[in-house]
């Protein structure tokens, strides 16, 4: 017999857009991750959108201001640095640069941490307290100091840099993710989905992962911000990126020679740079209020 | 032909020190019984008297030191772990902590139903629609979470949990205890009566007598891990040989009679 429907159709959301439900209420965030987009649209179709070769030096060109200063021209809208560069499209590469490679190592640091802190939390002994010792210890230490160290043993460079800062990034996932599933194997719905004959490695994927979100999105927030901070303070130390390449520590670096004459050099990517911190942590913020909202009303 | 058939179970839990000897902290048993399809066994008991810990042996989630259990004449060991998992389910004390908060009720029932039988994705969402029917929810309440839901809701989607494979025995650690008296009775007159219709067997611990005697035909009495009296409900309540038995009988009886003037 074909079941008549009494009531109106109800429509019953799935978490992801009971996250959005809850994330759009709070309108700071959302803010936050329409900047976020736009970083992230520039990262991707940078090429698109610059007007000129961030590489090429203008002779003719040398600091004109930008385009809202009484000497400024609107072929250069953020104006030129010491070497006639254009520095609206120097900065439009420096974002790829900077953000593409934070959130690139990022995603690296969070697979492998994720999967070594799921393994030295499901397991015991030995394995689990040698894991969890060893990476406490180096976690002691601030990131980019470990990464000072790893250059100073690889030498500077971009590429190793980046080596460095992923190395750098991994015990913090490692710590965090075995202690929260220390914490939540003591759960009595462990305990029921070990009575449905779950293996160790289904209750990881299936019951712990689930609930691991919040933790995980706090985490990746401060690790993408540590992460731009360190790579652009390793190029403004000449020990990452090198001074022809538009990465945005590397250019401020250059500012600082003209800081005086031509301020805009240090003002503009320094504000791009602020801006991508500002937009990170506010969706991160939202992210996890919403995360966590959505699982109590 | 019993159902299930436990013979001198006992436990032991030691402390565990690399140097010193260890120590024994908890003895439980020799602890024995049996039961039909159909029936109900009562444990009673007071707090640390081992009752949860006997649960947790005849589930699996403890192994125990020696004594057998039988399962229809088949002995339950760790070679056949699949069967015991499918043919004996528990219902936990606090059905708040037991269901996983972030995955929707529907993906906590299909759980069981993935790991222990081959049935396809529409042949899983149709018993599950049954199961939340049969324990009187709706089939909509699958898309909820845990929280959306009240204790008298979430102890039914425990015992749609524990029922969802079809099980010969169902162990419930104190399922009444968390509910308020109008939905505990509610509780208990739905258990009885699917009880009555799939001919479950059916073990639980109580600390409340009136439901004890309402409900169960056997009963064990446990003090300090060990079994102080056991037999038929009526017996225990109408002629008790042991001290401790009587005080319990007797203090229910004034709570009762108090009840009645």
């Amino acid at each position: 017999m074909p079941q008549s429907s009494l009531y109106q159709e109800e429509h019953h959301p799935s978490p992801l857009q009971y996250t959005w439900l809850e994330f759009k209420n709070n309108h700071i965030a959302v803010a936050g991750l329409f900047c976020f987009v736009f970083f992230l649209t520039i990262t991707i179709f940078c090429p698109l959108l610059a007007p000129f070769d961030p590489n090429v030096q203008q002779i003719g060109d040398l600091l004109i201001p930008p385009a809202w200063d009484p000497n400024g021209g609107i072929s250069h809208l953020f104006g030129t640095d010491a070497l006639g560069r254009d520095l609206l499209s120097r900065i439009i590469y420096g974002c790829r640069m900077t953000f593409g490679i934070s959130l690139l190592l990022v995603l690296v640091a969070m697979l492998l941490g994720v999967g070594l802190g799921g393994v030295a939390g499901m397991s015991r002994g030995f394995r689990s307290s040698f894991l969890n010792h060893t990476l406490d210890s180096i976690q002691a230490i601030p990131t980019l100091l470990i990464a000072i160290i790893i250059i100073a043993i690889l030498g500077p460079g971009l590429v190793n840099s980046m080596w460095a800062i992923a190395l750098a990034l991994i015990p913090q996932f490692v710590h965090q993710t075995r202690d929260f599933v220390r914490h939540e194997l003591s759960k009595e719905y462990i305990m029921a989905a070990k009575l449905d004959g779950a293996s160790n490695t289904h209750i990881f994927f299936h019951s712990i992962l689930p609930n691991m979100g919040e933790m995980l999105v706090v985490q990746a927030t401060l690790a993408l911000s540590v992460s731009i901070l360190d790579i652009s303070a390793l190029g403004f130390l000449k020990l990452g990126a090198q001074a022809p390449s538009s990465e945005l520590g590397a250019m401020l670096l250059e500012g600082i020679e003209v800081a005086y004459i031509a301020p805009w050099i240090i003002a503009l990517p320094g504000g791009a740079l602020f801006l991508m911190m500002i937009s990170i942590n506010l969706v991160g913020d939202g992210l996890r209020s919403a995360l966590r909202n959505r699982l109590l009303h | 032909m019993d159902l299930i058939n436990v013979e001198d179970l006992t436990f032991q839990n030691c402390t565990k020190h690399m140097w010193s000897k260890s120590q024994v902290i908890f003895d439980l048993g020799p602890v024995s019984f049996t039961l039909k399809a159909g029936e109900t066994l009562a444990i009673v008991g007071d707090n640390s008297s081992g009752k949860s810990l006997l649960a947790k042996l005849l589930v699996g989630l403890e192994t125990p030191k020696s004594g057998t259990i039988h399962m229809n004449g088949v002995q339950l060991n760790k070679s056949n772990i699949s069967v015991r998992c499918h043919d004996i389910r528990m219902i936990f004390q606090n059905s708040n902590e037991s269901l996983n908060p972030g995955l929707t009720l529907g993906t906590i029932l299909e759980e069981p139903l993935r790991l222990n039988t081959k049935l396809n994705a529409q042949q899983r969402s149709a018993l599950i629609e049954q199961t939340l029917r049969q324990v009187g929810l709706m089939a909509e309440h699958r898309f909820f979470y845990r929280h959306m839901l009240s204790d008298g809701q979430r102890q039914r989607i425990a015992l749609a949990r524990a029922l969802i494979l079809n099980p010969k025995v169902i162990v419930a650690d104190e399922p009444f205890a968390a509910l308020d008296p109008s939905v505990r009775s509610q509780a208990v007159n739905l258990l009885m009566k699917l009880q009555r219709d799939l001919g479950l067997g059916f073990i639980f611990i109580s600390h409340n007598l009136g439901i004890v005697r309402h409900i169960s035909d056997k009963v064990i009495i446990m003090k300090e891990g060990k079994v102080v009296e056991s037999g038929k409900t009526d017996a225990i309540f109408n002629w008790p040989k042991d001290d401790y038995t009587k005080k319990l009988v007797e203090s229910h009886q004034a709570l009762v009679n108090r009840q009645h003037n």
